[in-house]
């Protein structure tokens, strides 16, 4: 078995397309860097990332594939599934043996397994854009916390950005450690060192702005207002608005 | 802001709450530097509510004052709730506040009339106007337009909305009149052209001056209160495929009967809103929009109401089982739109996925497509025929499909007696 230990990042992963297709090899396995060898492994190829291979992939990539087709393999690669890697590793080698158009081909197992996942971390950004409860802080800059299942907040980034443009917020990834901080004309990413028990599902007491909680407040009574008890049906309140989002919603407190 | 905000606005967005439409879709307008916010092309919803309706926009009434008197209104002029109205300052401030923590996409404005349709329009007009020019708001507007309002007020309004809606109410003008003896048709379609004119004659100016002002450009909108009358599913589905052929109308929404006041002798008695017949007419509309189907095809002469027990286009499917079986390897997509269990999405993938491959049961199930209903209606290579809608007769395929699921805690399920 033939196995290529690449170091887990997207240009890794071109590069290692790029290395499978001058070695004229295919490897049956993709590890990381420190992750033990699996079982009957006979050979490991050390992929080096390289800037110039990984690019030539990509503009191998753009000739082939349509801008919707190419951000399917984006989003797919933000997915956290087990092996995600190898099944990307898979589809493009048979989008460069076969050409751009075999991503229609939803019969083929791997095509559909990369289809479903790219559609998952999608619909994460989309509740992500959804869910997103902005808090101001007493500083005003608006912070919300998320944990999201797939790696979506980069994804959604571009929203935030253009939607509250002229004001300063910070939102939080929990799961994974690291946020976007926009200071009114940029978003960088950061990771808090430590948050001072500020950040928690919501944004603690103490460091609210002063009218925040009058907002919040109106907000829940607005949003009980608009319910109508003849039409009550929690069965499809939970299926559109998963219990996992409610710790991050001011109207589910 | 003071407290008397919150109880205002629990008292109008409780009036409010019964219009149905929350959509914030058909317009993608990026931020401007210097403006608040910005509206994306399909809408988003924030939040749902314990009747599981997408909260997406700030859904309020200016205020709850009313001197029409219809019976099927919580706010009618005979009913004693409480009354109050918002400032357009204080509104534009709870719209600003809510959109800058994403709680919502926009404003859905709409008004009790106060005095007559023309000073409530203006009111109206003023509170977008405002959020527009003074405090730069860049995200969703919809505004609900009253009946009898002026064609300037109307146009005027167009120009800070996305989109305008003027409601129907009443499937038929005969029991309009009798349920809302203020209103009338000629009330109810005026602003509807007015909307629609602006709307032609900005995309015409569009196509000529890059710059020239848009004019509501999501579109309107329209709802008809289902079950309050004795209208049938074909009376209101060939009316709203009559305001589909109109070229602005981008949804008719059908709003379940709830007898919000029980003492009126005009209404029908029911202790239930019907839901179901409100979801099969929902379903009846997607398959006017999206698969082709017309009105007096689902719901034709001899079958006027709608099946409540079966989705429209089984109902359909079962009338004409001359139409099938459908062969998934060959038939066109528009055939494919018509086989129960196959939707848009599956169709697409089906006529993609068979360039490369013949479509056998198995993909078929991996593309999408609901088994349980299709298996009697297409053919595809390895599925024999002798099972299809044909063979079975529709009375049975009906039967199989509707038949209860059995629980698995029935009794003769478990383990039986070896002795």
């Amino acid at each position: 078995m033939l196995v290529f230990r690449y170091d887990k990042s997207f240009d890794g992963l071109l590069s290692a397309l790029f290395d499978a297709y001058s070695l004229r090899l295919f490897p049956d396995a993709l590890i990381g860097p420190g992750e033990p060898e699996p079982l009957f492994t006979e050979r490991v190829h050390d992929v080096a990332t390289d800037d110039a291979h990984a690019a030539r992939v990509w503009r191998g990539l753009e000739r082939r594939l349509i801008p919707r087709a190419r951000s399917m393999f984006v989003y797919a690669w933000h997915g956290e599934q087990a092996q995600s890697d190898q099944l990307m590793l898979r589809c493009l080698r048979r989008v460069f043996d076969e050409g751009g158009d075999v991503v229609a081909d939803q019969a083929d197992p791997d095509m559909k397994a990369l289809h479903r996942l790219a559609l998952q971390v999608s619909h994460e950004r989309e509740r992500m854009k959804q869910f997103v409860r902005l808090q101001k802080a007493a500083d005003g800059t608006y912070f919300a916390a998320v944990t999201p299942e797939h790696n979506a907040l980069p994804l959604a980034l571009d929203y935030f950005t253009d939607r509250f443009a002229d004001q300063r917020w910070l939102i939080y990834d929990r799961k994974r450690d690291y946020g976007y901080y926009y200071d009114g004309a940029s978003a960088r990413r950061i990771t808090l060192e430590d948050d001072r028990g500020m950040i928690a599902d919501k944004l603690a007491d103490e460091w609210l702005a002063e009218d925040e909680r009058q907002f919040q407040l109106l907000w829940k009574n607005y949003f009980r207002a608009l319910a109508i008890p003849q039409r009550t049906n929690e069965r499809l309140q939970r299926r559109l608005m998963p219990r996992r989002y409610w710790k991050h919603l001011t109207e589910m407190e | 802001m003071k407290a008397t905000v919150l109880e205002k606005l629990k008292v109008l967005a409780e009036s409010a709450k019964y219009d149905v439409s929350c959509a914030s879709s058909g317009v993608t307008r990026r931020n401007r530097p210097g403006d608040v916010g910005s509206t994306a092309g399909w809408g988003i919803c924030h939040s749902f509510t314990a009747d599981g309706r997408c909260v997406s926009l700030l859904k309020i009434m200016l205020t709850n004052v009313c001197i029409y008197d219809c019976a099927y209104c919580i706010n009618r002029r005979s009913n004693d709730i409480p009354r109050a109205a918002f400032t357009p300052d204080e509104l534009a401030e709870l719209t600003i506040e809510f959109f800058r923590r994403n709680y919502i996409e926009g404003l859905f404005l709409s008004s009790g009339v106060v005095r007559n349709p023309d000073f409530t329009m203006e009111r109206m007009v003023r509170v977008a106007r405002d959020l527009r020019t003074v405090h730069r708001f860049n995200g969703y507007i919809h505004l609900k337009s009253i009946p009898g309002a002026s064609p300037e007020l109307v146009a005027e309004a167009g120009r800070y909305a996305d989109r305008m809606s003027v409601n129907i109410e009443i499937p038929t003008e005969r029991n309009l009149l009798l349920l809302a003896p203020d209103k009338n048709y000629e009330s109810i379609y005026r602003p509807m052209s007015y909307i629609q004119q602006g709307v032609l004659q900005s995309a015409e100016e569009r196509t000529r001056f890059r710059h020239a002002p848009r004019f509501a450009p999501a579109g309107q909108s329209t709802q008809m209160i289902v079950g309050a009358t004795d209208e049938s599913d074909r009376d209101i589905l060939l009316l709203s495929s009559s305001l589909y052929a109109r070229p602005t109308m981008k949804r008719v929404y059908y709003s379940g009967f709830i007898p919000v006041n029980p003492y009126d002798k005009r209404l029908p008695a029911l202790d239930k809103a019907p839901l179901v017949r409100e979801n099969r007419l929902y379903q009846a509309d997607w398959l006017m929009r999206f698969y082709g189907f017309r009105a007096d095809e689902i719901a034709d002469e001899r079958t006027p109401r709608l099946d409540l027990e079966i989705d429209p286009k089984l109902a359909w499917a079962l009338r004409h089982p001359e139409f099938f079986p459908v062969d998934v390897n060959r038939a066109d997509y528009e055939s494919l739109l018509r086989v129960p269990g196959i939707g848009v999405k599956s169709a697409r993938l089906i006529v993609t996925s068979r360039r490369y491959r013949t479509l056998t049961q198995q993909s078929l199930r991996q593309i999408g497509v609901v088994m349980k209903k299709a298996q009697y209606f297409v053919l595809c290579r390895e599925l024999a025929m002798g099972q299809g809608v044909n063979e079975l007769r529709p009375e049975l395929v009906r039967r199989l499909l509707t038949a209860p699921q059995r629980r698995k805690s029935d009794k003769n399920e478990g383990q039986l007696t070896l002795f």
